[in-house]
């Protein structure tokens, strides 16, 4: 039997939506008050999807103990309470949530040995998600 | 007309523990840790019910709702609200009552009954983070 098992984390960042590939008069026009030099935070709610046969003898697709783990130590200790434009991954890309979901699913692709990545979906907002399944 | 899928939440409160009897006492406590407790922990579930179909052209329904909630009710909630899983509901008797299980099992009481819709997606919330769907794929 084939389950997606869905964990939610939440991180709180930084960040400033800016191009260096554009003049300041489009960078205002495109990103808008996200262009303001100082940045601005949210609390990101990091939904992270796993799919696999639920393991006949645990019940499980995964033990959420190493999910955990994985994520913990890849995603919450990389990105919590940081800001997000001064990380190696957002030198060259603007740091949307949509370029933080692709980052996010990429590290945890790499890490995540013990099931399937299926999915990250991200809040930046209770108005905003964004999603990326590879 | 296209198919549109219809979702109906409920909640049940319950407790369970996590053991197989296939792993030594150690095995399964660290497989396991907290959720060992024999004596059992509990959590409120909250249970969705996706169905998808057309439109009837009459009702305009994709199924009665009412009807599904009394078919969630009969087949669900009156066997897993307020009791101790793996002692009180069968499924539980051989498979660990996991999230994964109790999806699977709400999944397998509610097909057979639903006949107007045809059942789409079990999701079931052992806490507002977490949870786990099931689309009925082998």
């Amino acid at each position: 039997m084939k389950a997606y098992l869905t964990r939610r984390y939440m991180i709180s960042a930084s960040h400033r939506l800016h191009s260096n590939e554009l003049s300041p008069e489009q960078n205002n026009e495109i990103f808008g008050k996200c262009n303001n030099p100082h940045g601005h935070g949210h609390n990101y709610m990091i939904e992270v999807t796993v799919s696999g046969q639920v393991d006949a003898r645990t019940g499980m697709v995964c033990n959420l103990m190493d999910l955990d783990r994985v994520v913990g130590k890849e995603i919450v200790e990389r990105y919590d309470h940081q800001n997000l434009n001064l990380l190696p991954e957002f030198e060259r890309n603007v740091p949307t949530t949509e370029n933080l979901c692709i980052a996010v699913y990429d590290i945890l692709e790499r890490g995540i040995r013990f099931a399937h990545l299926y999915k990250v979906r991200i809040e930046e907002t209770m108005m905003n998600s964004f999603e990326y399944a590879g | 007309m296209g198919t549109v899928y219809l979702t109906r939440k409920a909640e049940f409160a319950a407790s369970h523990y996590y053991h197989s009897p296939e792993l030594s006492a150690e095995e399964n406590l660290r497989l396991f840790g907290k959720c060992n407790n024999p004596n059992g922990h509990g959590h409120n579930y909250t249970l969705e019910v996706t169905v998808k179909g057309g439109v009837d052209a009459t009702s305009g329904f994709v199924v009665d709702l009412k009807q599904l909630k009394e078919i969630m009710n009969r087949e669900v909630l009156e066997a897993m609200d307020h009791r101790f899983l793996n002692k009180e509901v069968p499924e539980f008797e051989t498979l660990i009552p996991t999230t994964e299980n109790i999806a699977i099992a709400a999944w397998r009481r509610l097909e057979p009954k639903l006949k107007a819709a045809q059942l789409h997606r079990v999701r079931v919330y052992e806490t507002p983070d977490l949870f786990v769907d099931f689309y009925g794929e082998a």
